[in-house]
This record gives structure tokens, C-alpha cells and sequence, in this order.
């Protein structure tokens, strides 16, 4: 097999567990270098373990992605410890309430948007400038079907997702001339224990569920890593402010 | 080169020029076998040329994708060559007069539009499917949309009609067969460095660099570029992608 993601340093935030844990390793395998972040420290050190098990190279740093100045101390580790930062993984997000829209709390609320918005953009603000002087990267951002449609019982996520594809293709518009690619992965229901709490909320059966989905079965996190490490290598050298479903056709519905 | 489309057999049609011929090359080096069709065989002939240069195996054949006999024709064929059909990129459409107002595209233009563009890929849905469904192991299909696709484009009529209806009919496709196991998407090229874009300027007398200045990537993307996607969603990297139209574009849409 070539490798698509040779000689890449590439950053991974929400790396302690699913969809992150899942792409460090594809990324990984895939020949690049990681810097692995999570809020989570023993998770994101499981992930470093798993990435190192299988003859990869991977740092870790615990980061508050809502919190300013951690992530600039973040992006400012990655290029020391890696030499450079030519991918991003922003996928650290939280899900907040799961309740009708009138019950979710303000802090709930709040936290929502901080994390999933607010910490995709403060993690593109200090990527940019350090991918310009690395040459030129690639950014993928972590949205959701629940970027494009609606979900009951989940309004501030939606929301913040909704928001994080607007953010996105700006990202897009502004940056793609100067060799910075940005795009958004839109996951449908992955076997993720975010999806057994959406479904314990909505009380349907899980086929009931299952015959919503196009494809007929759920996703797995690793369908979501290949997706990633697609876009982040040269082989999506022409696909820049995109919000790319990888949902097993929900949003197709 | 990594070899993710060994042992997939895949069809292309469309493919004597620019995007269909870029694919074909690019699943050619992942190690697809291929049937090539088009109604330029001539052209069609040399891309398999180009295909067995580089140590792959190409089949060119001469199809009418508007004709049903011929599409039938063309499906049964593939299957006696390749054995199965794993694949299928239907990339084959034609421009139509997308230099001319809608009140100035000539009726028997705008029929022969959308009767390549949008009835054609139907036509090869409608064969293909079958053939994946019958064979076992399902398949994957990409059917080549546009930007024109996803919003209009001023002189676009019959063209962007066309386009539309086959993003629509992607999704229909991809949510009646995804549970069998066939994956639909479409690619939605934006201005590519092609015969198609050439045609298009000298028409309008435009400079190509009216539109570098609309893509905000500042460049008309290659041919290769639309075949690395196509590629990557026709194999099983792709898995859960289905039902996407999924644009290539350097950001036009956003």
C-alpha cells in the first residue's frame, strides 16, 4: 500500500476516544506524524499506546479547546515537537443536553457552543498562520448530519454544527488560495457511546432507528477516519469548503 | 502506488476526454480492470491505449448513452469481460449551448442535453444496478454531476437542468439501493482544465481568467484531481459515503 499522509505532522483534537481515536489511527497508518489532544488525559494517552502499538508516532498534550491560550500554546507545541503543522483534525465536541429545546439548560447550552464553535474556530485561528509557514495544509473540522438537518431533542448541538459548516466554508473562502485547504466531515449515527445516549433519549427500538438509515446499519468510526485522512491528503488536492456527509445516506433523505 | 481497486472491475463512460480520461488512469493505477465507453470511440481507443501503457487493462467500446439498446448492450459487455461490475463511473454528458440564455437554447439541443446527461445516466443506473444486485456483493456507483448541480450558472440552461436532475436522482438511487449493498454518489467538478472548459471560453470569448477569479483555491482544478475523488469514492475507503453529491470544485459552492 502507498502511504498518502508521509512526512505530515498532522494535529488531532477530541483524540481520547471515537471518531478521534479512530483517525489517529487510519492517519497513522497512513504514514503521518500525530499530536494527539483531548481533554481527556488517560484517553488520549490510550490513543497515543494504540498509535505507538501499531509503529506509529504520536505526542499528547491535554487541551481545554474553548480556552484560548491553551490551544495557542497547542498549535505552538505541534510545530515545535513535529517541525510543522500541515494537517488538522478539529473534532473535539460535546453533545450538551439531550432534551427538547425549552429544557436545555443555559449552561448546557453555553458549553455547546464553546467547545464545538467556538474551539473549531480558536484551533483555525492559530492553525492558519502556523500552516502558512509549514507550506500549506490541510483542515478538516468535525460537523455533523446534524450539520445539515435538524435533530429533535438536541438544539444547541445542532446548532453548533450548523455553525461549524458556516465557519467552515468561510475558512474556505478566505485561505484556499494561500494553499490551505478547509472542510467540514459530516457524520450520520456512528457505534459511538454518543449514539447509544441519543437513542436511550429517543426510546425508539434500535431497528426502528436502523430503518432510517439508507445503508441499513450504523457506521463505524473508522469509516469516518478514511474519510478524514482522505481530505487531509493530496488526493483531495481540489476539494476545499466542502461539508462532506459520511452518514451512510441520511442526509440524502 | 497503492493498489485499493485491485481485483474491482469498473465501467467509464465518457471516457475519451478530459474527466473520464483522467478517472479512468487514475483507477487504472489502483488496479482496476476497465471497460471504456463513449460515443468518440476514437478517442475512446486512445485512453485505453493510455491505460495499457501503464501496464492496466481497458476495454474501449462505442455507446450511445441515450439509447437504451446500446446502454443494455454496453452493460452485457462489460460483464462478459470483466466478469462482474464493481464499479461504474457515468461521466458521459455534453455541454449542450451553455453559452446562450435560457430563452436562446434551441429545443432539439436542450432534448439532446438532457437526454445524455440526465436520461443517460438513468439508463446506466438502471443496468448497472441490476447487474450489482444480481452478482452479489453489491457495488458502487458515481455519476458525474457538476457544480451547475448545486446552484445555477448564468448560460447554464439545459446544462444545469440536467446536472440537478442527476444530483436527485443520485439520492433516489442511493436511498433505494444502499441497504442492498449499492452505494450512489455524484462528483461535482467545477472548472476543470478540460476540452468541455476550452469550448466553453472560446464560445463566450471569456478569459480563463474569469474564472480563477471566482474559485477561491485561485486555480481551474486538472482532470486527475476530479479521478482522485472519483477513485476514492468507488472504493471501499467510501463505505459509509452514500447519497453525497460531492463537490470538487476549489470551493466555488461554499
Amino acid at each position: 500500500m502507498g502511504k498518502n499522509l508521509e512526512n505530515k505532522s498532522i494535529l488531532i483534537t477530541g483524540a481520547g476516544s471515537g471518531l478521534g481515536r479512530a483517525t489517529a489511527l487510519v492517519c497513522s497508518r497512513e504514514g503521518a506524524s500525530l499530536m494527539l489532544s483531548d481533554i481527556d488525559s488517560e484517553g488520549v494517552e490510550e490513543t497515543k499506546r494504540l498509535v505507538l502499538q501499531a509503529g506509529g508516532a504520536a505526542e499528547v498534550r491535554v487541551t481545554d479547546v474553548s480556552n484560548r491560550e491553551m490551544v495557542e500554546t497547542l498549535v505552538a507545541e505541534t510545530v515545535s515537537e513535529l517541525g510543522g503543522v500541515h494537517g488538522a483534525f478539529n473534532n473535539a465536541g460535546i453533545e450538551g443536553d439531550l432534551t427538547g429545546l425549552s429544557r436545555w439548560s443555559e449552561k448546557a447550552f453555553d458549553k455547546t457552543l464553546a467547545v464545538n464553535v467556538k474551539g473549531v474556530w480558536l484551533c483555525m485561528k492559530y492553525q492558519i498562520p502556523a500552516m502558512l509557514q509549514s507550506g500549506g495544509g490541510s483542515i478538516v473540522n468535525t460537523a455533523s448530519a446534524a450539520g445539515l438537518v435538524g435533530v429533535r431533542g438536541c438544539a444547541g448541538y445542532v446548532a453548533s454544527k450548523h455553525a461549524v459548516v458556516g465557519l467552515t466554508k468561510v475558512a474556505a473562502v478566505e485561505w484556499s488560495k494561500r494553499g490551505i485547504r478547509v472542510n467540514a466531515v459530516c457524520p450520520g449515527m456512528i457505534d459511538t457511546p454518543m449514539l447509544d445516549r441519543l437513542l436511550d433519549y429517543v426510546k425508539a427500538p434500535k431497528e426502528t432507528v436502523l430503518g432510517q438509515q439508507p445503508i441499513g446499519r450504523f457506521g463505524s468510526a473508522n469509516e469516518i477516519g478514511e474519510s478524514v485522512a482522505w481530505l487531509l491528503s493530496e488526493d483531495s488536492s481540489f476539494v476545499t469548503g466542502v461539508a462532506m456527509p459520511v452518514d451512510g445516506g441520511f442526509v440524502a433523505q | 502506488m497503492s493498489d485499493f481497486l485491485e481485483n474491482h472491475g469498473i465501467i467509464i463512460t465518457g471516457a475519451a476526454s478530459g474527466i473520464g480520461r483522467a478517472t479512468a488512469l487514475r483507477c487504472a493505477e489502483a488496479g482496476a480492470s476497465l471497460v471504456l465507453a463513449d460515443r468518440d470511440i476514437e478517442g475512446c481507443n486512445e485512453t485505453s491505449q493510455l491505460v495499457q501503457k501503464l501496464g492496466g487493462q481497458a476495454e474501449p467500446v462505442e455507446v450511445d448513452v441515450a439509447n437504451a439498446d446500446s446502454v443494455q448492450t454496453l452493460i452485457s459487455h462489460a460483464v462478459d469481460t470483466l466478469g462482474k461490475i464493481d464499479g461504474a463511473f457515468n461521466n458521459a454528458g455534453i455541454e449542450g449551448q451553455s453559452t446562450r440564455r435560457i430563452t436562446d437554447w434551441d429545443e432539439d439541443v436542450f432534448d439532446l442535453t438532457m437526454g445524455i446527461n440526465l436520461k443517460g445516466v438513468w439508463l446506466c443506473m438502471k443496468y448497472e444496478v441490476d447487474q450489482m444486485l444480481s452478482q452479489g456483493g453489491g457495488g458502487s456507483i458515481v455519476n458525474t454531476a457538476s457544480i451547475a448541480g448545486l446552484v445555477g450558472l448564468k448560460g447554464g440552461g439545459g446544462y444545469t437542468a440536467s446536472k440537478h436532475g442527476v444530483v436527485g436522482l443520485s439520492k433516489t438511487a442511493a436511498l433505494e439501493f444502499s441497504s442492498k449493498g449499492v452505494r450512489v454518489n455524484t462528483v461535482c467538478p467545477g472548472t476543470i482544465e478540460t476540452p468541455m472548459i476550452d469550448r466553453l471560453l472560446d464560445d463566450s470569448g471569456a478569459e480563463s481568467s474569469f474564472f480563477v477569479e471566482k474559485t477561491p483555491i485561485g486555480r481551474l482544478g486538472k482532470p486527475q484531481e476530479i479521478g482522485d475523488a472519483v477513485a476514492w469514492l468507488l472504493s471501499d475507503k467510501a463505505s459509509l459515503v452514500t447519497g453525497i453529491a460531492l463537490p470538487v470544485d476549489g470551493g466555488w459552492v461554499a
